[in-house]
């Protein structure tokens, strides 16, 4: 890892720090469950890594691990959506819909 | 491992839709309105990281991708399918999967790269690992908790001197690390730090009391975020970074949020040493008066009421009551009576715990109104009724400076002219705390299961229209 690549990469991350705090400050608290369960299936967007180690040969032990990765992270991809729709699908207003 | 992509490449562009999408996501989850929208985004954000990462990623086998992602897709269905009174426990694990993730591939990039680890990578590969061994292990403990499994102790179990072992064990995993960044090549030392990160991770819960879950919960997804971003450092990947960073400033500022409910500085938090239970001198047994109801009587005084402000806890959860509590909702809205909710920050097992159950029971969302903007209505209200509260409901919390929840936030619910409170029996409550709320003239204890007491007052309303 070379200084511009670690540069590069503490910028993005201070930047989306903001962007969180800004974006989630927002939420209101009435749906914090499904924020918390939104959040998780974004940040399984691990899955990538996961899905280059598993395919990548590099050794036994890389596919092993990553295989076991891909599986926990993905299931967190499949669980993390559903169930946040399914809860957002329950917040029903008593306001007429426009 | 070649993870580096050099130059402009199509992928980093998927990539860099798919983080915008990400960020819409979030921002359309602000409020229910929008909110489906923001599901949607992220799903499509999603499908295209994963689907440009098969077509693309130097990807030489295809079959043990296969397996994992149809088994991800096999246990994270039902996971997705649980009931909603279940979510807190599926909610801790599935910070436990993608810590678990977190660390298997940081664990596998190490073996990959030693000796030669630059000192920063080899940092941040510490970090990736111990943050996600101790969210790994720490969010089973919390699942086991919250799901009430057998061998793992529901009380919090706390010893002498607990936080200095807790934050001793701690400082060997970094001075390891340290090692690690000196010498990457004593790779004997890797797999002992990744041991004793998971070993912090169940210290760390086992003085969790319940009432502290939220919190807990809320500082887990935080760590599970961070260590998905360290791993976004060591893997060079912008749109990993983003999600950790998104994912840790929402459970940081959810653990900010619940510590201020709870009247914790957040560096009691930090260090863990939030599950000391005052064991308050057990309540010098003083015989104090209450008044208790019947649920003739207590439908007679609702029906009568102009606002009616219900209180719902943990109590409600465990009772199952949400639905017999719509029904109630259903009778008394039908009389007239403007009934609302008052949601306390704390109550339940994780954030927002009692507003999914009540969504889910169909009550309509603009009736759950969050502390700050109930508590001043309470006193032109004529009857609060508490059903599976307590400490959040303690006025000792605003008066009694000796008490142990002294300065916590709660909702005024003694400000309100009737207090009803549905209880099984005068035993105090998770804290252990004595509430005087219950020894009020104005108040009225409904003893009983918060179910049946709830059902039958719907009974008494319903017959009661009939003449």
């Amino acid at each position: 890892m070379s200084g511009d690549v670690l540069i590069n990469s503490l910028f993005v991350f201070m930047l989306a720090g903001f962007i969180g705090f800004e974006v989630i400050k927002r939420v209101s608290p009435l749906l914090h469950t499904p924020l918390m369960s939104l959040t998780n299936a974004l940040d399984a967007i691990a899955v990538v890594g996961a899905i280059a180690l598993a395919g990548g040969r590099e050794s036994k032990m890389a596919t092993i691990l990553g295989t076991i990765a891909v599986v926990a992270a993905f299931s967190n991809v499949v669980s993390g959506f559903l169930i946040t729709d399914r809860m957002l699908r329950m917040f029903k207003s008593s306001r007429p819909q426009k | 491992m070649t993870m580096t992509l050099p130059g402009f490449n199509w992928l980093e562009v998927v990539y860099l839709v798919a983080t915008a999408l990400f960020i819409l996501s979030l921002k359309w989850l602000s409020a229910p309105t929008t909110a489906r929208r923001g599901v949607l985004a992220g799903e499509i954000g999603m499908a295209l990281a994963i689907g440009g990462t098969l077509f693309e990623r130097g990807i030489i086998d295809y079959q043990w991708i296969a397996i994992g992602l149809v088994l991800g897709a096999i246990i994270g269905v039902p996971l997705g399918l649980v009931q909603m009174t279940a979510v807190p426990q599926r909610t801790a694990i599935s910070h436990a999967f993608g810590a678990c993730c977190v660390t298997l591939v940081g664990t596998a990039e190490f073996y990959l790269r030693t000796p030669n680890v630059p000192k920063f990578m080899m940092s941040v590969l510490s970090l990736e690992v111990i943050l996600g061994g101790l969210t790994f292990t720490g969010s089973l403990m919390a699942a086991g908790k919250l799901q009430e499994v057998k061998f793992i102790p529901q009380r919090p179990v706390t010893y002498k001197g607990q936080n200095f072992v807790n934050l001793a064990t701690l400082a060997v995993a970094a001075g390891i690390a340290v090692a690690l960044v000196l010498n990457p090549g004593h790779v004997i030392l890797f797999p002992i730090m990744v041991g004793i990160s998971l070993l912090f991770g169940v210290m760390l819960i086992v003085p969790i009391g319940g009432a502290d879950m939220p919190t807990v919960i809320s500082l887990l997804n935080s760590y599970a975020g961070l260590s998905a971003a360290a791993m976004g450092f060591v893997l060079n990947s912008k749109l990993l970074i983003v999600a950790g960073a998104l994912d840790g400033s929402s459970g940081f500022i959810l653990s900010v949020i619940m510590s201020k409910a709870m009247n914790r500085s957040f560096t009691n938090v930090l260090f863990g040493a939030f599950g000391q239970v005052q064991t308050s001198a057990a309540a010098a047994g003083e015989a104090r008066t209450v008044r208790s109801a019947t649920p003739e009587e207590a439908a007679g005084i609702l029906a009568a009421a102009n606002k009616v402000v219900i209180i719902p806890g943990y109590g409600m959860a465990v009772a199952q009551a949400q639905h017999k509590v719509r029904e109630l909702y259903d009778a008394l809205t039908k009389k007239g009576v403007d009934v609302r909710f008052g949601i306390h920050p704390v109550a339940g097992r994780m954030p927002g715990h009692m507003n999914v159950l009540l969504a889910e029971a169909d009550i309509p969302y603009d009736r759950l109104l969050e502390m700050d903007d109930i508590n001043s209505d309470i006193p032109q209200t004529d009857v609060a009724l508490v059903i599976g509260a307590n400490d959040v409901t303690n006025p000792a919390a605003r008066t009694d400076t000796s008490s142990p929840i002294y300065g916590m936030p709660i909702l005024d619910v003694d400000k309100a002219r009737t207090v009803m409170v549905i209880k099984r029996s005068m035993n105090p409550g998770f804290a252990g705390i004595d509430n005087p709320l219950y020894y009020l003239d104005r108040t009225l204890m409904l003893f009983g299961d918060a179910k049946g007491f709830v059902g039958d007052i719907v009974r008494e309303l319903s017959g009661g229209s009939q003449h």
